[in-house]
Order: structure tokens, then C-alpha cells, then sequence
């Protein structure tokens, strides 16, 4: 009886340390939850993964001829008029005219997807999903009560007005329009006017993986549509995570540009 | 006794091995890329919105006090790199790296800070794995 319960344990054991192909070596994605993208995510590439200094991160503002964007006269007259710091384009920071960098406005959107992506919060409610940026401390509402996306508003807003539908299991398909056109697309100025309609798909890869994806759609800038943001990777972050808080205070940034003498306007011409 | 200035104030023009300059909100075109080395006195530390910034004096050739400040990035991305509000303090002896307006006034964008007691402080962040 013992050699037989030896032999047993022998073999058991034996079994458990050989390799199988049926035995994963190592951890498979958990699957995605059905209809369910809630979770505090960050960028999976690290955390200035998503900054996008020079711009949209799949189009970025780098002088290659495969980022240039398809502009209309209106869309290059207006990109003309912006000065950022960043990009092919940049200029001295003592003539940056980005308003969100030389006096805190609201970024809006879509930039706040494109420029200083970083921890994010989704919450999920049965009428609404919404989305906490850490940059700004910015919260946004995104209906999903099956509204459909009105083409009026009463005025446009800093981050437009959203709605969303999942167009599978595990797509949530987002609408805006009725944005602010005094923001910026993105850091390297790219222009955006009120007939925006961006489109976002938030696509739950497994359980711990979102990808998020931005369209741009502006018939009076842009000849056609483009991809700013293409299935970026989000990895989901612990639910006890404390996602900081990153605030542009009036008072901190006068002293900052004071004490920096704004980056020496006399250097402008310096080699 | 004219050597002592010298012993004491050190500047150098290098390259840093590692450094990838921030990504900042004003951008780029302000700076020489061109890193120096100087050692002196940290004198006062800001913690903030949108770039923490330190002051700190320099002894020059002739021994006057040369007040140089630097930025570093803003809060959320030092935390990530290790630092805190206090992790600078007035009084602190430090070497200091960093990129210098083009002008040469003194004006900076830090790039690393060795502190009296050899502790690194740096602004640059280890590329993190890719994903698949």
C-alpha cells in the first residue's frame, strides 16, 4: 500500500515538473469583461508615453512627409497663426502663443487625449461613462443612455459634448462635437474648428489592456479624416491607486516664468 | 590662495552618457543642448506647476556669487523620477548638470544633481519596457 501511494506521488510530482504545451509557462491575458472599460489605467509604454509633445502621437509635428496633415487653405491660414514649442514648428518660448502653456487655458479637447496623457480614471455608471484625467484634474461625461449625439448646441464647451455606444462586446465607440475652437488640437498647434467631430474608440483588449484611439473629423480645416491617436495601449493600474493630482495654479506658474526670466528672451537670437 | 576659488568651483562642458531631455511645455528652442557642471549652494527649491525649479550660487573666477536657477519637470514627473518637495533643501552643497539658455546668462533645464552626501538626483526617467 505505501509503495503504491510512493509511486503515485512520484509520478504526480513528476508530471507537475515536465513542461507541457497544455500547462501555460507563463500568465495569459485575462480575458475583457463584457461591456466594461471602468478601471484606472496609465500608459502602458510608461508614463510619458502619452505627453505628445510634438503633437499627435501618430501624426506627430516632426517635418516628415508622412505626418503631414491634410490641410485645407483655412486649416494651413490658422496653423500659421500658431506659435508652439514643441515640433518642427517651434518657436523661442518668448513667442509661444499656445494658450494653454502661456496662461493655464483649458486644453479642451481633443487635446486633453493627445497632450499630457496620463493616469486615467473611467467610471462607469448605467447612464453615463466618465472619464478623470490626471493632467488638469479634468473629468468629462460621456452619455451612453442611447442619445444620439445632437448637432446644435446652446454654446460650445471646452470639452465638447460626448456620446457613446459599444459597437461590440468590448468596443465603446465615442462621439464629441460642440468643442471650443479657441483650443488647440494639439501641443504642436495643429488648429481644429467648431464642425470638429471626433471620434474615440476604447477597445478592452483583455482584462489589465485598453486601447484608445482618437479620429479627427473637421471638414473646415482638414481635407479629409485622420488618425491622431492609433489603438494607444493603456494597462490597467491596481483600483486602490491614488492618481496625482496636476493642477496649473495661476500663482505657481507667474512664479515659475518669473524666476526662469521666460526662458531669456535675449537667447532668441543667440547660436 | 587664488587656487582656493578654483578648488571650489568647478565647471565643466560635457555630454551626459543617458540624458534625454524632458519634454518640456515651453519647449526646446531656449536651450543649448551642450551640458555644464557647476557646484554650488542651493539657496531655495520650488515645488510646482508647470516646472519645479531650484536656485542655487555659484562662485565665479573671481570669487564674486553668480545666482543660477534651473527647472526640472513638474511634480508628477519628478515623483516618478525619485524625488519629493524637500529633496532640496537651502543649504544643500550640490553639483549640478544641466542645459544652459543659449544666451550663457545663468538660467538652466537640470539635467542631474549630485548632492554633497553622493546622493544623484536625476531628471531623466529609465525607458520603460515596450509593450507587444
Amino acid at each position: 500500500m505505501l509503495k503504491h501511494f510512493m509511486a503515485s506521488t512520484i509520478a504526480v510530482v513528476a508530471v507537475l515538473m515536465v513542461p507541457s504545451p497544455g500547462r501555460a509557462q507563463t500568465a495569459q491575458p485575462v480575458p475583457a469583461p463584457r461591456h466594461d472599460i471602468s478601471g484606472i489605467w496609465t500608459p502602458a509604454d510608461g508614463p510619458g508615453a502619452g505627453i505628445g509633445g510634438t503633437g499627435s502621437k501618430n501624426m506627430p509635428e516632426d517635418g516628415k512627409p508622412e505626418h503631414q496633415l491634410p490641410y485645407t487653405p483655412l486649416g494651413l491660414e490658422t496653423l500659421a497663426k500658431h506659435k508652439p514649442g514643441n515640433g518642427a514648428r517651434m518657436v523661442h518660448p518668448s513667442e509661444i502663443n499656445d494658450p494653454e502653456v502661456i496662461s493655464c487655458e483649458p486644453q479642451g479637447l481633443p487635446r486633453e487625449n493627445l497632450y499630457e496623457l496620463r493616469t486615467t480614471q473611467i467610471l462607469q455608471t448605467p447612464l453615463s461613462v466618465v472619464i478623470l484625467y490626471e493632467f488638469d484634474k479634468i473629468w468629462r461625461v460621456i452619455w451612453a443612455d442611447g442619445r444620439e449625439l445632437e448637432k446644435e448646441h446652446p454654446e460650445p464647451r471646452w470639452f465638447g459634448y460626448s456620446v457613446g455606444k459599444w459597437e461590440d462586446d468590448y468596443t465603446f465607440v465615442v462621439q464629441t462635437n460642440g468643442t471650443d475652437e479657441r483650443t488647440w488640437l494639439d501641443k504642436a498647434g495643429r488648429p481644429h474648428s467648431e464642425d470638429l467631430l471626433m471620434t474615440e474608440r476604447f477597445h478592452r483588449v483583455s482584462q489589465d489592456r485598453l486601447e484608445w484611439t482618437v479620429i479627427i473629423d473637421d471638414p473646415k480645416m482638414y481635407t479629409k479624416t485622420w488618425v491622431a491617436l492609433d489603438k494607444f495601449p493603456m494597462k490597467l493600474l491596481p483600483p486602490t491607486t491614488d492618481v496625482r493630482e496636476m493642477m496649473c495654479s495661476n500663482e505657481e506658474f507667474r512664479a515659475y516664468h518669473a524666476a526662469m526670466e521666460f526662458l531669456d528672451p535675449d537667447a532668441k537670437d543667440a547660436k | 590662495m587664488r587656487n582656493v576659488p578654483a578648488l571650489i568651483f568647478f565647471m565643466a562642458v560635457g555630454l551626459l552618457a543617458v540624458s534625454v531631455p524632458l519634454v518640456a511645455h515651453h519647449g526646446n528652442a531656449a536651450f543649448d543642448p551642450a551640458s555644464v557642471t557647476v557646484t554650488g549652494t542651493v539657496t531655495e527649491f520650488t515645488w510646482g506647476n508647470p516646472h519645479c525649479f531650484v536656485r542655487f550660487d555659484v562662485k565665479d573666477k573671481d570669487g564674486g556669487i553668480v545666482h543660477w536657477v534651473a527647472e526640472t519637470s513638474n511634480p508628477s514627473d519628478m515623483i516618478d523620477r525619485g524625488w519629493t518637495k524637500n529633496s532640496l533643501k537651502p543649504g544643500y552643497e550640490a553639483t549640478i548638470t544641466m542645459q544652459v539658455v543659449k544666451s550663457g546668462k545663468p538660467i538652466g533645464r537640470v539635467q542631474k544633481i549630485v548632492l554633497a552626501d553622493g546622493k544623484v538626483l536625476s531628471t531623466t526617467l529609465p525607458p520603460a519596457p515596450k509593450t507587444n
